[in-house]
């Protein structure tokens, strides 16, 4: 009986220490952080010698009085309409395209996916070319086609976000093509075929049969852009670095200002809880929406 | 009678000369086949004989590199697979997996813009015919086998198309399960009176349901005909060892003495056809003994020629012994050794030859 309990007990030390490794790192660098930074949502930010004090909902309520808060806020909702359903509907688009039988099918598949290779900062910078006021390429392009005049897409508040949104969809739209290029391979070609005796056309079967059976990918697509959305600073630091007057200011970029530039760490915290409970709201809503629509095999 | 409105008088079809040829294999060569209104043909051959290929040229799934195809005397070789009028049960059923049983049933009817209570009473009907009325909201993936295949026949029969395709339907079931929709896909067939092709790699399938066989071999034509025919009358060596089991014994002529005068002929008589004959024909050792349990099957040489004979269990055979063989005279087939066709003029001559 005794030698059975020490066995167990063995059992359960190698189990814990099989764990070990992995365990250190998530609460390191995930569960730590993100318990510290609901903590310090409630302090004050501590400067020099004065340490930080328990301030209760002081921060929030700053936060929720904070115009520029809303304003990011607003852009990033902008920023989501504007990105997601172009980049997953292109997406579509160009697999379904890859994925019939054309010449050089290869190299269009590897031309698509070279936005999600190639590095953000090399991306931003390309695109800092295309935008640049007189001589970039989309001022040539349209001064030669129509004569317009030059124009300073990244420097207007009416356009800045725009321009963003632009290279964020030529950026995720190849990544989001590959999910789709697999889904359709796994779709059997007898499917399409039994729908076409059925007599149905090109578009029928795409909307009846294809697009349905995709939904998993869909819903894995629309996660992953909805996250990538709220994630995005990397691009404004290059592009726009916010302006002017935080016109193209997303949420996470305005966290980095006002925690790194600022130095007010704690009201960084409070903006960062925010934006969790935003994104695992977002994230559930979706689960429980799509659930009902999703067909899985 | 259920059917009474879910009836559809059939197309003929015919294909003259039509080929399919991808760079240098030639999948189906120059084929020409009739196929009458309102009958059951199972194009039947080795995996790899082109008549998948075929069948998927008829349903205009493949296109045609040579050849007419003609539906009902009009010449279809062009036209998409909607613009032909036939319906198709593939082997894997290609079931729409996201869609309800009832949903994968009208499918075709809904793309039509069928009203609703037309496909309504429609789906009712075969859902009754096939037994299906009580699984009309479940999705493929909660049916058996057997249900996912009777869903791929009411797919096929609602739209009462006069022609219906099938492609080795039957291959994913179990043997038992396999009889039973046989004698069902017959049934329906002879019910609603449309045109059935029927491709199969067994030859019983293709000797029990169907009113014509089409043999295949390479992409060629070997014989087309009746079961009966085929069986009795082959024409080629091939369509001899191809139907019954097991297959047809071919013998060179001069295996047997009294024939060493014509080399240039194969002689074929089937296992079942022989008999123990004292003073028969054939004297040949026992090699091998199967108890089949009503018969038993013998592995007998001649002449360095293996063969096998079907023999009652009456009289004990056993390894090493030599038996003499015998059969009746118009169970001899005669085919030319060099263009492998029947010489029916030949078989009265060799028989009397043979029993000298």
């Amino acid at each position: 009986m005794k030698m059975r309990a020490l066995k167990l007990k063995r059992d359960w030390i190698h189990g814990w220490l099989l764990l070990l490794p992995a365990l250190v790192f998530l609460f390191a660098f995930t569960h730590i952080p993100a318990i510290t930074t609901l903590i310090n949502s409630f302090f004050s930010t501590p400067r020099g010698r004065r340490s930080a004090k328990f301030i209760g909902l002081e921060n929030y309520d700053r936060m929720v009085n904070d115009p520029v808060f809303w304003k990011v806020l607003w852009n990033n909702l902008w920023f989501a309409i504007g990105t997601i359903p172009a980049s997953v509907g292109l997406a579509i688009v160009m697999a379904l395209w890859v994925n019939e039988k054309l010449m050089g099918r290869g190299f269009v598949r590897m031309a698509y996916f070279t936005p999600t290779v190639l590095p953000l900062i090399a991306v931003a910078n390309i695109w800092l070319f295309f935008y640049t006021p007189g001589f970039g390429l989309f001022d040539q392009i349209t001064g030669f086609l129509f004569g317009w005049p030059a124009s300073n897409y990244l420097g207007n508040p009416d356009t800045a976000l725009n321009a963003i949104i632009v290279v964020t969809v030529w950026k995720e739209a190849g990544f989001f093509m590959i999910f789709y290029l697999a889904a359709l391979q796994a779709i059997p070609v007898s499917l399409k075929e039994a729908a076409q005796i059925e007599g149905a056309g090109r578009w029928t079967i795409f909307w009846r049969i294809t697009f349905p059976l995709l939904m998993p990918t869909t819903l894995f697509v629309c996660v992953n852009a909805v996250i990538n959305s709220f994630r995005l600073v990397d691009h404004i630091f290059i592009l726009t670095d916010g302006g002017p007057d935080n016109a193209s200011a997303l949420l996470l970029f305005y966290i980095y200002e006002v925690a790194f530039r600022f130095w007010e760490t704690a009201y960084g915290a409070t903006l960062t809880v925010a934006l969790l409970a935003l994104l695992s709201l977002l994230a559930i809503g979706q689960f429980f929406f799509f659930d009902r629509k999703v067909h899985y095999k | 009678m259920v059917t009474e409105r879910l009836s559809s008088s059939g197309k003929p079809i015919g294909l003259e000369n039509v080929s399919r040829v991808w760079g240098e294999t030639i999948a189906v060569d120059a084929l020409s086949i009739e196929i009458p209104a309102g009958s059951f043909t199972a194009l039947l051959g080795p995996s790899g004989c082109g008549k998948s290929t075929t069948l998927r040229m008829i349903a205009g799934l493949e296109s045609v590199s040579g050849g007419q195809i003609l539906i009902g005397g009009n010449d279809v070789t062009g036209r998409p697979s909607s613009k032909r009028d036939l319906s198709m049960v593939f082997q894997s059923y290609a079931l729409f997996p996201h869609l309800s049983v009832a949903e994968n049933i009208i499918f075709g009817l809904k793309v039509r813009r069928m009203n609703r209570t037309e496909r309504d009473t429609r789906l009712k009907k075969v859902a009754d015919l096939l037994g299906l009325s009580q699984l009309l909201e479940r999705k493929p993936g909660q049916l058996s086998g057997g249900q996912q295949q009777r869903v791929a026949l009411g797919r096929a029969i609602i739209g009462e198309k006069p022609i219906c395709l099938m492609d080795e339907p039957l291959s994913n079931l179990d043997a038992k399960l396999r009889h039973e929709m046989r004698l069902e896909i017959r049934s329906l067939q002879q019910q609603l009176g449309f045109t059935m092709v029927y491709v199969t790699h067994d030859q019983v399938e293709a000797i029990t349901m169907a009113d014509q066989v089409v043999l295949m071999n390479k992409g060629r034509l070997e014989q087309a005909a009746a079961p009966r025919e085929l069986y009795e009358k082959p024409a080629s060596p091939f369509a001899a060892r191809f139907i019954g089991t097991p297959p047809m014994n071919l013998f060179p002529a001069n295996a047997f003495k009294k024939l060493c005068t014509a080399p240039d002929f194969q002689l074929g008589v089937r296992p079942e056809a022989m008999h123990l004959q004292d003073s028969g024909p054939v004297s040949a050792s026992v090699r091998a003994v199967e108890y089949l349990g009503a018969d038993i099957l013998a592995d007998c040489v001649v002449a360095e020629t293996s063969f096998q004979v079907r023999l009652p269990t009456t009289r004990r055979v056993t390894p090493g012994q030599s038996i003499e063989l015998g059969f009746e005279p118009d169970a001899l087939h005669v085919f030319d050794a060099d263009t492998g066709r029947r010489r029916d003029d030949l078989v009265s001559e060799f028989g009397t030859l043979l029993r000298s």
